[in-house]
């Protein structure tokens, strides 16, 4: 049967033969007999093509997806949608089937759209470098945290971060800094669920603020205070944008003196994916540059003046520094960044900011529906953008099973991770919900809340 | 030279093409996006101090012309669907276009992560089966698909001997390697917070003499890539995990090189403990110019209770997730790692199955031991030996300076993607061929053949060799250059202005 190997059983003879022994058994004759599997793996003998790609959309059928059903889950991956000119461009296998661009003149075309990705990254944060991806927020988040240690001089205190950070996020950064000598400490959210001013103002010394703006809640954080605290304490502050989507419509963190901005760029035309792959985006100041994680494209010219792309600063990474590099990173997500580049190529300024303003505009409708209402409430009073968190007054991980029997991913039950917040549940307005379908959704949330 | 002159040596179907920003025309929309419904505006939402006044520097260019212009960077690009991509210890096999399909079934690429666990039966099923066919081909009790890349695998693998220590109250604070290991060893041993040990080699390999002297009660254990980075299989593999074992520690084996092993030989029987494998490698996922690629983690039962969270696992007639695992080293990524890419290496194992997984490997190893026979009488091999999946030379024998860097860009002229080059450190100007299971012979004898032509023109017309290569968008780029005076961004090189 056709796998994917070319050799016909005459060529494998004459190969042998050019090497030299009788049977491919003798090329394996460098592993001990006694290490050799002696049988054949237990799995099943290969499928043809139909039954393989019959089994798997088994599978794909066998999930719910946003395809199917009304969904306004969002916690750290939204539902947007992807212009077709995105898929139909990745489809090109000059991008999908290179390997990293080590060898620069034979891949002029990734490094050139790394080097692109960058800029767009650092236009949106407000920062002057970007690195070429990492592989989500969340170890984004982790690799600004452990990056902030090297930038602090002489570093010392807990790495603060707030409640307010994305939950997985604050995981990743704990398995990341388990084994590192600083402290996590979480800086509290207030009542109106920004971050606690007066409790920050209590901080001593400290590595690192880490603040995720908007946060995990949906909430703006004050981010000209917080800016304004770190600066005055000296502190690194650090700051993760999980719904890269808002930086077209809010001033950047850049411009209030963040160290590191990191976060999850999924909005920008990757799908939701289970997951993965998604985009970790990571940017810094330029003095920082050399502490940075990640892959980094520079412009060059070549011998003849022409300008060319590198990957530069190598000595920064594990294949030259190893043990005392910045991070082991080697594989990041480059082909997600080169989708989102494509994403914000097609938009542009002012689509982007357009769509921004439409998911701003559909999340305030869903307040408005939801400060009229008279059984649901908003569980904080700060402004948001796309999101916010909705108190049912009833356990809310029931409710969402109630609606997801009717069709319906009404958003993100927070008890797993907040118990005291058992009653309330995260919800996600973008473009892809109208009022029509948020009128639908406030009015199955008010039929299950009590 | 010449604008014109340059022109002329790329060809007439290769473009110039400006950077996205350099297109921008104001006013342009590549896509257009619904003008908000209220016309309420920003600043009467949020307020005015966290609206936007910065200018939000993105280019303005309408769809064509951004289809055109990633169409263009596209050409620029060699990649495995144009031709022969030997980057050693990389797996650059043929990525099979039925993965690419099943992957992008709505099914699985709108599935959000959040979902209620009966949304997502089809997506916990794939992760369920995926994990225990590697842990069949490997030999390991339990495999995490989580990590998303080689590296994120090996961080997983040395947080897990952390773990496993700090649970048994052992202070273990070193990690042996090799000094034929990849940088991400070293690398993620330190990030885990492990001392690193360089261990030398002898012929190319590990010896148990070597390590002997090492070994204590500091030891947590040993990275050990196998087949390792010369293309070698470490003959005392078992020697060594015994002799680990017995002074209280762990073996891991970096797995990047699983593609010579399939249905051959498993980990798990030489007595290693912790391995990560790469899907990007061995089952054919594509490598997409930098990832996104998988780095599944596999363990023997000792080290499953550490393994990170959550777990899907099978109850009754459906899969769930487990997070309920006091002893996991915890969360490695924002959700559970890369699914899509899962679903192509899943793709792949049912239409290789058994059979199928050990002809690749078998393959592989012809392949590579054919370019091996063919170039030995003109390229320097450092070991005698047969080798496994890939083959490494030397440019030791070159002469008038012509270099490995230099027989590398030279290959570009003549078609093919270049080896890997000066890895392993060990071996002077190192040239290392992975062809892969893959290619035909055919085409393994046009790359001989250009490697063989590369040492006569070394020979006869250095310069052109040293000059090459001639026939790319760019001649040779100055790397120094652009380390020294970083510009990283459109505009860059100064901090972008408000």
């Amino acid at each position: 049967m056709g796998f994917y190997f070319p050799h016909t059983q005459d060529e494998i003879k004459e190969m042998l033969k050019e090497i030299g022994v009788s049977s491919i058994e003798d090329l394996f004759k460098s592993i001990p007999e006694e290490l050799r599997l002696k049988r054949e793996l237990k799995m099943d003998k290969g499928l043809a093509e139909p039954k393989v790609e019959a089994e798997l959309e088994r599978l794909a059928g066998a999930n719910k997806t946003g395809k199917d059903i009304l969904s306004f889950a969002g916690g750290g991956v939204y539902n947007h949608y992807v212009p077709r000119a995105v898929d139909y461009l990745l489809m090109r296998s000059e991008f999908t089937t290179a390997y990293t661009p080590y060898q620069p003149e034979a891949s002029q075309g990734t490094l050139q759209a790394i080097f692109e990705y960058q800029s767009m990254i650092t236009a949106l944060t407000g920062m002057e470098v970007a690195n070429a991806s990492m592989y989500d927020g969340g170890e984004s988040a982790a690799e600004a945290v452990l990056m902030a240690t090297r930038i602090t001089k002489k570093p010392q205190g807990p790495i603060l971060l707030s409640q307010g950070l994305h939950p997985h996020y604050r995981r990743v950064i704990e398995t990341y800094t388990k084994h590192i000598q600083f402290e996590k400490k979480t800086v509290p959210i207030n009542a109106a669920g920004q971050l606690d001013l007066d409790a920050l103002k209590k901080e001593s010394a400290a590595v690192c603020l880490v603040v995720q703006h908007p946060n995990y809640f949906g909430c703006l954080e004050q981010m000209d205070e917080v800016g304004a605290l770190c600066k005055e304490k000296g502190l690194a502050l650090i700051v993760i944008v999980c719904e890269a989507l808002s930086l077209a419509i809010l001033e950047p963190p850049g411009s209030f003196g963040a160290a590191i901005v990191a976060g999850e760029a999924q909005s920008f035309g990757i799908r939701p994916s289970f997951g993965g792959p998604l985009l970790g985006f990571f940017a810094s100041r330029e003095e920082h540059v050399r502490k940075m994680p990640g892959r980094l494209v520079g412009e060059t010219r070549d011998k003849d003046g022409r300008r060319g792309f590198v990957l530069t600063l190598a000595t920064r990474e594990q294949h030259i520094r190893r043990a005392k590099a910045t991070s082991n990173i080697c594989t990041n997500h480059s082909l997600m960044s080169l989708t989102a580049s494509i994403y914000l190529s097609l938009l542009g300024k002012n689509g982007l900011a357009k769509l921004a303003a439409v998911n701003l505009e559909r999340a305030n409708y869903l307040r408005k529906k939801i400060e009229a209402s008279k059984k649901l409430k908003l569980k904080f009073s700060a402004p948001v953008f796309n999101e916010m968190t909705v108190k049912l007054g009833t356990d809310a991980e029931k409710a969402c099973a109630e609606l997801a029997k009717q069709g319906m991913l009404a958003g993100v039950p927070l008890k797993h991770h907040f118990p005291e917040l058992s009653d309330c549940i995260l919800v996600a307005a973008t473009e892809m919900t109208g009022k029509k379908e948020i009128d639908t959704l406030v009015e199955k949330l008010e039929a299950v809340a009590r | 030279m010449s604008e014109e002159k340059i022109w002329r040596k790329r060809g007439s179907m290769s473009y110039e093409e400006p950077l996205i920003f350099e297109k921008s025309v104001p006013g342009q929309e590549g896509f257009l996006v619904a003008e908000p419904e209220d016309k309420v505006g920003p600043e009467k939402i949020i307020p005015d101090k966290l609206v936007r006044k910065s200018e939000l520097k993105l280019p303005e260019v309408g769809e064509q012309e951004v289809v055109r212009h990633y169409s263009r960077l596209s050409t620029w690009n060699y990649s495995v669907d144009h031709g022969f991509y030997p980057l050693g210890s990389c797996t650059m096999k043929y990525n099979p276009k039925l993965n690419e399909f099943t992957a992008s079934l709505p099914g699985f690429g709108a599935l959000h992560p959040e979902s209620p666990e009966h949304f997502s039966q089809g997506m916990l099923e794939l992760w369920r089966r995926l994990e225990d066919a590697l842990a069949e081909i490997c030999g390991m009790d339990a495999v995490t698909i989580q990590p998303c890349a080689g590296a994120h695998g090996e961080l997983c693998g040395m947080l897990l001997f952390r773990a496993y220590f700090d649970d048994k109250g052992q202070k273990r604070n070193k990690i042996l390697l090799p000094d034929t290991a990849h940088g991400t060893n070293p690398a993620s041993a330190a990030l885990a917070g492990f001392e690193v040990v360089e261990v030398e080699t002898q012929n190319g390999l590990l010896t148990p003499e070597h390590i002997k002297p090492h070994l204590d009660e500091t030891v947590a254990g040993l990275m050990l890539t196998n087949p390792n980075t010369l293309g070698l299989f470490e003959t005392h593999i078992a020697k060594i995990a015994e002799l680990i074992h017995q002074a209280g520690g762990l073996l891991y084996m970096d797995g990047a090189n699983l593609n010579a092993l399939m249905g051959i030989a498993r980990p798990g029987d030489m007595g290693v403990d912790v391995m990560q494998m790469n899907l990007h490698k061995t089952f054919s996922t594509p490598h997409g110019g930098g990832g996104p690629g998988s780095g599944p983690v596999a363990v023997k039962k000792i080290l499953e209770p550490y393994l990170p969270n959550p777990r899907a696992v099978k109850e009754g007639g459906g899969y769930r997730l487990d997070c309920n695992r006091p002893k996991s080293i915890g969360r490695l990524t924002g959700w559970y790692g890369n699914a899509l890419v899962w679903v192509k290496a899943f793709t792949y194992i049912l239409r290789m199955g058994s059979e199928g997984l050990k002809q690749a490997s078998e393959l592989a190893v012809l392949n590579a031991n054919y370019i091996r026979a063919k170039l030995k009488d003109h390229y320097q091999i450092s070991y005698p030996d047969s080798c496994m999946h890939e083959a490494v030379f030397s440019d030791k024998e070159f002469p008038n300076e012509v270099t490995t860097m230099d027989i590398a860009k030279r290959l570009i002229d003549y078609g093919f993607h270049p080896p890997t080059v000066y890895f392993p450190l060990v071996i002077h100007g190192a040239l290392m061929i992975e062809p892969t299971e893959t290619e035909s012979r055919a085409r393994l004898d046009e790359f001989i053949s250009a490697l063989l032509t590369i040492k006569q023109e070394a020979q006869t017309t250095p310069e052109l060799v040293k000059g090459a290569p001639h026939k790319t968008p760019v001649a040779r780029l100055d790397e120094v250059n652009a380390a020294r005076h970083p510009v990283l961004c459109w505009g860059g090189g100064t901090p972008l202005k408000k």
